[in-house]
């Protein structure tokens, strides 16, 4: 397993070259450049090709694709804002956080209700709970993330005031975060108000984020266990007189696991990428909002920045799925 | 993994809850701040740095720490003392004398005075490359035009407006101009050209910095982000980027003391979460409010809209450069092709009137002359235009609107287009749309000249005629394609001159021979709409956006 992940860490490197590549090549594809997204409106030709001449970008693309490379491996720098002079690492520490916690607010939501609403739903196959349960899972996998987050705030805080719309902390509290990791900082703190108060920003967002990865778990769950509970050997062990429970729990589930693992892994992936539309919605600082903001601004290094380094969290993720497969099944060998 | 194991697996998930709030607990809860506002931001400031910046949210904090020589009376664009109880310009108007207020002190405790004023307008005119460029410096760009030391390409000396600074005194501060100019009095009153404490300035290396190999600077001073310290009513107690900005009333504030203790800035970029987040009582207030959200704050009691007064144009833009735009004919027809009275009553909830000329009214050099040519909606004569410039009816143009964009002048570009081409169309011309994401997409397009008719507007940056006409047709510009030399000449020439009143009738005068010459067509000024918690007092909103909060007070 060393080999193999030792493996997969260096195949990181040509990864990113290309990601770096595609992502140079990309935003400057884009019609527009830093000026525009800087001066707006006041743009005018000259100041245009001031900025443009200050940031080398009247150099050609080769150029500025080595000075990139220069700055980025040899300085091992992804660079400094052009809007906001800050640099992208100090702005990732800031927001990174943010976003693995509602990330995983958002999985845990997914994994705690999907599964058993999956399982129970093949287990009831056919019938009026396996409908609602597709019924409800469609509609989780339709519905836009922030119609339903902006229905969930209007319920929970504009009518019933149970729940903040906005933000990670009540805005009044005055709070250290050593770590930016507000659940941790609360532990570390050891503040009880903070680590509630955090809980509470952190249940809206969650829910609208875990509503998709919540209906596809169960989907794939559902299906999963479908496939399983028909193989020869469960019903061998259901003919040698296993109690259901125990045929289910120790034949149908533990197979049925793996392509569910492989759903959780690849969307926790995807949500520690950034959940554009949630933390727009829910005012929530993470990497999303970041990214976006930066793609209107055609802040070219935030993005160069900031997608070097979510490509290096998804491969990262992908990895510890790809060994967790062996962990589940030891059937399965990595090579 | 078996139901025994998830089971297993689940007991431990809750005990590791538990086990989180055990370690959380047993310590001591957060404090909470009192007699402080929420305000919702549209976004984190850029930084806290007056000369710096030039969008709205970093502004609107740096209003409340630091203050120019001049400012404006609340709610208009009327200049008044601020740091200056007074000023004269010379009979050449190249020196303008202001007499400084005495007894003003920093936040940090230190003396306001002629040196702080002149080390203020040094710094600025010295800045180093990195910071000249229009994107950084847009206001001293725009204003002063050039800087001492200037980087490859960069405006110099020759280009500036300033020239120097002279103390007389403690208390009587000289400014040098190299030309006459009347506008850079009303410059003046822009946050932007606010006193910065120049202990402050050296202690936290305000301008310090190094500039990586893409050219962009990376300032290693701490002054903007965490030491801005002027003689403003507050001061900054604590910026965390994505979460808040807090500033504290400031103890040695000259003037009458803030109301409130706190204000927190907090940005929400979606304009529906700002106003939930009112609706919810997370926030007091917030600014840029969608012109369909108004209804809703109007009809909830515990809510209230406040109006932005009128300074702002929307208009059609025609580039000469593009033909058949440059025949007046042509741009005449289009002017008496579209329906500007109907857009204005139906897609502006009754907050927009209609543009008769360039500049808002209230703006100093508004003509609302009987002279200005009105254009009323009349197809039969845009007809009539098009057929006297030779052309063969329908007369085919490309009209362009942008997407992904409400601005207070333009809530809804894509209504407007469809109206305007509608009402063209009855007109004598064949439209055809192009549409594009606003920023930086649309404005690109436009302001590169590839655009033959299309949507646009301004917001005023200061009360002074200049920042509208100059900015737009005092020179070549490629969104309108035109040479005017006698149209350059007059706003020059209104611009440099010093007799205020003189100077209203030159402004009055080029309006309109703008509206004659017709580079565009403005259709509608607009009132931009805020939102406040009833219990929110004493906010006065500004044409141009700069509001104090020292005088507001909130009742929770």
């Amino acid at each position: 397993m060393l080999r193999f992940t030792v493996r997969r860490l260096l195949l990181l490197l040509p990864i990113l070259l290309g990601v770096s590549l595609l992502v140079f090549v990309w935003i400057r594809l884009l019609p527009g450049g830093p000026a525009q997204g800087l001066l707006g409106e006041r743009a005018t030709p000259q100041s245009i090709a001031q900025i443009n001449r200050q940031f080398g970008l009247d150099r050609p693309l080769y150029i500025q694709y080595w000075r990139y490379l220069v700055e980025t491996v040899g300085h091992l720098n992804l660079g400094t804002s052009v809007k906001t002079f800050r640099p992208v690492t100090e702005e990732l520490q800031q927001r990174f956080p943010a976003t693995v916690e509602l990330a995983f607010g958002a999985m845990i939501f997914a994994v705690t209700f999907g599964i058993p609403l999956g399982f129970l739903a093949a287990k009831k196959y056919g019938s009026a709970f396996d409908h609602g349960s597709l019924l409800a899972s469609l509609i989780g996998i339709s519905i836009p993330i922030f119609f339903l987050g902006l229905i969930l705030k209007y319920i929970f805080s504009v009518r019933l005031h149970w729940l903040p719309s906005i933000g990670r902390e009540d805005v009044l509290a005055i709070r250290s975060h050593p770590t930016n990791f507000y659940l941790l900082d609360a532990i570390i703190n050891r503040d009880p108000e903070a680590f509630w108060d955090t809980i509470r920003h952190l249940i809206l967002p969650a829910i609208a984020l875990g509503s998709i990865p919540l209906a596809i778990i169960a989907r794939i769950t559902r299906a999963s266990v479908l496939d399983v509970q028909n193989e020869d050997y469960v019903r061998t062990a259901r003919a040698k007189g296993l109690p259901p429970h125990a045929v289910d729990s120790r034949h149908v589930l533990r197979n049925a696991m793996l392509p569910i693992s492989t759903i959780v892994g690849l969307q926790t992936g995807l949500l520690l990428s950034g959940a554009v539309l949630t933390e727009t919605v829910f005012a929530w600082p993470g990497v999303g909002s970041w990214l976006k903001d930066a793609i209107f601004d055609r802040d070219y290094p935030v993005l160069q920045g900031g997608i070097l380094f979510l490509a290096v969290v998804f491969v990262v993720v992908n990895l510890v799925v790809d060994i967790s497969y062996a962990i589940l099944n030891p059937r399965i060998r990595l090579s | 993994m078996g139901l025994k194991r998830l089971g297993l697996l689940a007991g431990l998930a809750v005990l590791g809850v538990l086990a989180l709030v055990a370690a959380a607990s047993g310590g001591t809860s957060s404090k909470r701040a009192s007699n402080a506002l929420v305000f919702g931001a549209a976004s984190d400031p850029v930084i806290v740095d007056g000369p710096l910046v030039s969008d709205g949210e970093s502004l609107r904090v740096v209003d409340q720490i630091f203050q120019g020589l001049v400012g404006l009376k609340p709610g208009t664009t009327q200049i008044v003392p601020l740091l200056a109880t007074g000023w004269s310009a010379s009979k050449n108007g190249l020196t303008w004398t202001f007499k400084l207020r005495t007894g003003v002190k920093f936040s940090d405790g230190t003396p306001f005075n002629s040196r702080a004023v002149c080390f203020n307008f040094n710094r600025w005119y010295n800045f180093p490359g990195p910071l000249q460029n229009n994107g950084v410096t847009y206001y001293w760009n725009t204003v002063f035009g050039g800087f001492h030391h200037p980087a490859t390409g960069n405006p110099g000396p020759d280009k500036s407006l300033y020239k120097g600074c002279r103390t007389k005194g403690q208390s009587t501060v000289q400014l040098i101009l190299t030309r006459r100019s009347s506008s850079f009095l009303g410059a003046l009153a822009l946050t932007n050209f606010g006193i910065a404490s120049p202990t402050a300035l050296v202690k936290y290396k305000a301008d310090a910095g190094t500039v990586d190999s893409n050219g962009v600077f990376h300032p290693t001073g701490t002054f903007g982000t965490q030491h801005p310290i002027g003689t403003g009513p507050y001061m900054l107690k604590t910026w965390q980027v994505g979460n808040k900005l807090e500033i504290d009333a400031n103890p040695n504030y000259w003037g009458p003391k803030a109301k409130l203790q706190r204000i927190i800035f907090r940005p929400i970029a979606d304009n529906a979460a700002r106003l939930q987040a009112l609706q919810s009582g997370e926030i007091q207030g917030y600014d840029l409010v969608a012109p369909e959200d108004i209804k809703t704050v109007q009809s909830n009691s515990n809510l209230k809209i406040l109006n932005r007064p009128a300074f702002n144009v929307g208009y059609v833009g025609m580039n000469q450069a593009i033909p058949p735009m440059n025949n007046l004919k042509v741009r005449q027809a289009i002017a008496y092709g579209l329906d500007r009275a109907t857009v204005v009553s139906k897609f502006y909830a009754g907050r927009g009137q209609v543009a008769t000329e360039f500049l808002p009214p209230l703006l100093e050099g508004y003509s609302g002359s009987k002279a200005m040519p009105k254009y009323p909606f009349s197809p039969a004569k845009s007809k009539q235009l098009l057929q006297q410039a030779g052309l063969t009816l329908p007369v085919p143009i490309d009209f362009w609107y942008p997407t992904s964009v409400s601005r207070p002048y333009m809530p809804d570009p894509q209504r407007n287009a469809e109206a305007f081409a509608a009402s063209l169309e009855q007109s004598g011309f064949k439209v055809t749309f192009h549409s594009s994401p606003w920023r930086p997409d649309y404005l690109s397009q436009v302001q590169t000249g590839k655009a033959q008719v299309y949507l646009a507007g301004w917001t005023g940056d200061f009360g002074d005629p200049a920042n509208f006409d100059n900015v737009h047709f005092g020179a070549f510009n490629p969104q309108f394609g035109f040479h005017n030399t006698k149209l350059f000449n007059m706003l020059s020439t209104a611009d440099a001159e010093t007799n205020n009143a003189k100077r209203v009738k030159d402004y009055q005068a080029a309006e309109i021979y703008i509206m004659k010459f017709l580079p565009m067509v403005p259709y509608v000024h607009t009132k931009p709409a805020l939102a406040f918690q009833k219990n929110v007092k004493g906010y006065i909103p500004s044409p141009v956006s700069l509001e104090s909060f020292a005088t507001v007070s909130y009742s929770s």
